[in-house]
């Protein structure tokens, strides 16, 4: 397989008291793949993206394993190691629009200054640039908007100019973490099509990280589901569905709405089988 | 909840856990020390300080010049350094008692008036307090000194009147958030007066935070006569204070630096000992922070 | 609506200037001490002594003086200064200026100081360079300015006589300056040997009081800094590439600048009022060390004029801190 993003056997640790937060996870991502990377809050799957971008807090320490970004390894790298690697192409689309632009710069100003610095283009050229992904991610007007600070602009206008971040030097792997969570339902779906008509046009690896199995079903290839900082299950997207193998798998997609069935009856995952799969994991 | 009953110490112990706190310790025994030298200064300052020996005007202190009966030097008049130094610390320490107690408790009292009546008092004393401080302190100190007159009982008077906005500030916050608390609700439904249950309920939980305030306010008294007695609006220049001494250093400093370095560095370990009490006092005492 | 804004602030000043002109003016004369007694020389009989209250306006009744007072007072007529027997309006300009220079060089010292330390402390937040700025804004916040002028003058005075210790500028020389702002004037005129010797007599003046002052800047900004720094903004920032001093200095400092100018404001109008002190140290000739002598001569008329010539200077100060934060805040300036 031709992967962008490998982990092996990746375990952290709460650095203060030893607490286990991911063991042994490993994972695949290919080239113009979506993979979804599954579970309940806490689960550690937002762990796993900080980790993918060097960003982990200091209170977290990676403890054996790997994470390979197009062969170069990315635990132990060092700040300037891991900030030339992130330059050479990953980007993230964050989870909320409201707080991940910055109050007090211009829409334009923070579209242009990656660009600047990744791709050495000059003000004018990034500013073109600027312009022709704000039409691609189908935002209208897109000159008055590189004008604007971002509390000017709607939440979904937002996400969208986070998503033209995201793709604008041309990225091997995006990290999307929960792209959807913090928009309006039907916002969402705009934003996930449009996540998925960009993935196919610039073959993309993109890894995303949800709790919703109803994105992972629209957008993804294939999945891992996540519990108690373990993986649970893998596999892909379809095969998944059709025949969820592990019981908490099973759980989940009970406690998931299902559009395609309304009469679906929802039921919430049994304590007791958190628990079990908790214990089983450590 | 954080819990902000007071621990169930014994008083003994909990003196002596202040006491393994290292700022608690050394700033507690600089001022001890401060305590022991201006009680015992008639007995340990070498001289008299008033006296003036003309053979000795501007002699250096006895480390730097090798000989000589005055071991920090004298001053332009010939007058010892060391005893005027031992003499002005019961100044400084009047003034860290008399002035800070007072505003201590007039803030205090303010404080936990506003916070615990709320309403139109609340209003008025906040407002007060806001127009008070939008005043700088020293400004205002040596303009009501010279309107109220020179000498000690005014310094005191000026420190009260300005600074006692320091404590009502912090201590009618404190007393809003402690009357929010679960017990408070308690002692109402039990039927107790107002005033009962701001002096058995309230006071012993906002008593810790106007120790430290206290402590630090000392402080800014001492520092705040100095100043008044540089400018000349303190106590007579006869009396040996430190801000006089300051003072009259000041004049000389090119050809006696010392006259004006001791009493600068008394006033620096005392205000630096005063805020590592308070700080230490603040660790130790907050309920919070421990 | 920034229009709006300066007209009501403004219009906010104008009770508040006048509730300390009433203040001041009955205080002043309803305190002991009778200032016409300080002027006369010993055995001066009592038609002088009437003849000088005439003079003055003393022997009227103080709403009388009062009317007298705010109607050229409005006019910028604030009467003669008793002690030094010149107008209070022309004193008060003449020395002004060298406040004002003192002022902002302090100011500028402190905040590129207070800002560079909280910034170093941020980038190497739980390492050594941490805990040693913390403890350095810790120990120099807790030393008054009348204690760092003195240190000052000992050291870089006395010890190292590096610095003259007194005065705006050296006599010899010679300056014949069209201005009282000598040191703007100076810079105007590119006069390289007077803009030096004028400095050199600012620095100490302006360390000491700009030191306190920088360790609270420093304090306030790396503490709304650390905040900062955990928003997603400055994540998307670290992921973009851009090194540790772009994503601090770039995307978080100008955010972490709007708690720290409104709470660092008050600490401004102590600056202004620690120049009284600090003037008086260093000799300095400005309007804090007038105010001292105004005081200690009992100088009515020449007090009522500082203190409105301070009670301006601390409104100004609020109204540009209300501006600056505007500025530094897209919200509040657009729309």
């Amino acid at each position: 397989m031709n992967a962008v993003l490998t982990i092996d056997r990746l375990c952290a640790k709460l650095t203060a008291n030893g607490a286990r937060l991911l063991s042994n996870i490993s994972l695949g991502v290919a080239a113009g793949e979506v993979h979804g990377l599954v579970g309940m809050s806490g689960a550690g799957k937002s762990m796993i993206a900080k980790a993918v971008l060097g960003v982990l807090p200091p209170a977290v320490r990676v403890t054996s394993g790997s994470i390979r970004f197009s062969g170069t390894e990315i635990v132990g790298l060092s700040r300037l190691g891991m900030r030339e690697l992130l330059a050479r192409g990953i980007a993230l689309i964050p989870q909320d629009p409201l707080t991940a632009l910055n109050p007090t710069r211009r829409i334009e100003a923070q579209m242009t200054d990656v660009m600047r610095a990744r791709l050495g283009l000059d003000a004018k050229a990034a500013r073109l640039r600027a312009l022709s992904l704000l039409e691609e991610v189908q935002i209208r007007e897109p000159a008055s908007v590189l004008r604007r600070f971002p509390h000017e602009i709607s939440g979904g206008q937002r996400q969208r100019v986070l998503i033209a971040i995201a793709f604008a030097c041309n990225p091997k792997l995006i990290v999307a973490d929960e792209p959807t969570t913090a928009l309006d339902v039907t916002v969402q779906k705009q934003i996930l099509r449009l996540i998925h008509e960009l993935r196919s046009k610039h073959g993309t690896a993109i890894l995303l990280v949800t709790h919703d199995l109803g994105v992972v079903a629209k957008i993804c290839d294939s999945l891992s589901v996540m519990h108690a900082g373990v993986i649970v299950e893998q596999g892909a997207v379809a095969d998944v569905i059709a025949a969820p193998a592990h019981p908490f798998t099973r759980a989940l997609f009970a406690a998931t709405p299902r559009h395609d069935r309304p009469d679906h009856e929802l039921r919430p995952v049994p304590d007791a089988m958190q628990r079990a799969v908790a214990e089983a994991s450590t | 909840m954080v819990d902000v009953s007071m621990p169930s110490l014994a008083p003994q112990r909990r003196l002596f856990r202040l006491a393994g706190n290292t700022r608690v310790l050394a700033g507690g025994s600089v001022l001890a020390l401060l305590v022991l030298v201006a009680l015992t200064a008639t007995w340990i300052a070498p001289f008299d300080p008033l006296d003036q020996d003309l053979a000795a005007q501007m002699q250096p202190p006895v480390f730097s010049a090798g000989t000589g009966s005055h071991w920090l030097g004298a001053d332009s008049l010939g007058r010892d350094l060391l005893s005027r130094l031992i003499y002005g610390t019961r100044i400084a320490l009047e003034v860290a008692v008399f002035a800070a107690m007072p505003t201590a408790i007039l803030g205090t009292a303010l404080g936990l008036i506003a916070g615990y009546y709320g309403g139109v008092l609340d209003a008025i004393i906040s407002r007060l307090v806001d127009v008070w401080t939008s005043f700088p302190p020293v400004l205002l100190s040596i303009i009501l000194v010279a309107l109220i007159g020179t000498g000690l009982s005014s310094v005191v008077i000026a420190i009260i009147v300005i600074d006692w906005t320091r404590f009502c500030r912090v201590i009618r916050a404190e007393t809003v958030k402690q009357r929010h608390m679960d017990y408070v609700d308690a002692a109402v439904v039990a039927g107790l007066r107002p005033l009962t249950i701001l002096w058995r309920e309230i006071v012993p939980n906002v008593l810790p935070l106007a120790v430290v305030l206290l402590t630090l306010e000392m402080g800014i008294a001492i520092t705040v006569e100095a100043i008044l007695s540089f400018v000349g609006l303190s106590v007579s220049s006869d009396t040996p204070t430190w801000g006089g001494m300051i003072a009259e250093g000041r004049t000389v400093v090119h050809q006696a630096p010392w006259i004006m370095a001791f009493p600068m560095l008394a006033l620096l370990v005392t205000v630096l000992a005063l805020n590592m009490l308070g700080d230490g006092l603040k660790a130790e005492l907050d309920p919070v922070l421990r | 609506m920034l229009v709006d804004r300066i007209l009501s602030r403004l219009l906010q000043a104008i009770p508040t200037l006048a509730g300390v002109a009433v203040i001041v003016f009955v205080l002043v004369r309803v305190v002991p001490g009778n200032p016409i007694a300080m002027m006369l020389p010993p055995g001066a009989t009592q038609a002088d002594i009437e003849r000088l209250k005439a003079l003055y306006g003393f022997d009227k009744s103080i709403a009388e003086q009062f009317l007298i007072w705010t109607s050229h007072a409005l006019f910028g007529d604030f009467g003669i200064s008793i002690s030094l027997r010149q107008s209070v309006m022309g004193l008060v300009f003449s020395k002004l200026p060298a406040t004002l220079e003192l002022v902002l060089l302090a100011t500028m010292v402190a905040v590129s100081l207070g800002v560079s330390l909280a910034v170093v402390g941020t980038r190497f937040q739980s390492e050594w360079p941490e805990a040693v700025i913390d403890g350095l804004t810790g120990f120099v916040q807790s030393v008054p300015d009348f204690i760092w002028s003195l240190a000052l003058i000992l050291v870089l005075g006395v010890l190292f006589p590096v610095l003259p210790i007194s005065g705006r500028s050296d006599p010899r020389i010679g300056l014949n300056y069209a201005t009282p702002f000598q040191l703007t004037e100076s810079l105007v005129r590119l006069d390289a040997r007077a803009f030096f010797d004028i400095f050199r007599h600012m620095i100490m003046p302006a360390l000491a009081l700009a030191l306190p002052f920088a360790a609270i800047v420093a304090r306030v900004l790396k503490s709304s800094l650390a905040e900062e720094m955990t928003q997603d903004y400055v994540l998307l920032a670290r992921v973009k590439g851009f090194s540790e001093w772009r994503v601090i200095v770039g995307e978080a400092l100008r955010n972490a600048a709007i708690p720290t100018v409104i709470l660092t404001g008050v600490q401004f109008t102590f600056l202004i009022g620690g120049t009284v002190l600090v003037e008086r140290i260093f000799s300095y000739p400005g309007i804090g060390n007038l105010a001292i002598d105004a005081v200690l001569n009992r100088d009515l008329p020449l007090i009522q004029g500082l203190v409105l010539v301070f009670a301006v200077l601390f409104i100004t100060i609020n109204l540009l801190l209300d501006f600056a934060t505007v500025a530094l805040n897209p919200k509040l300036s657009h729309g």
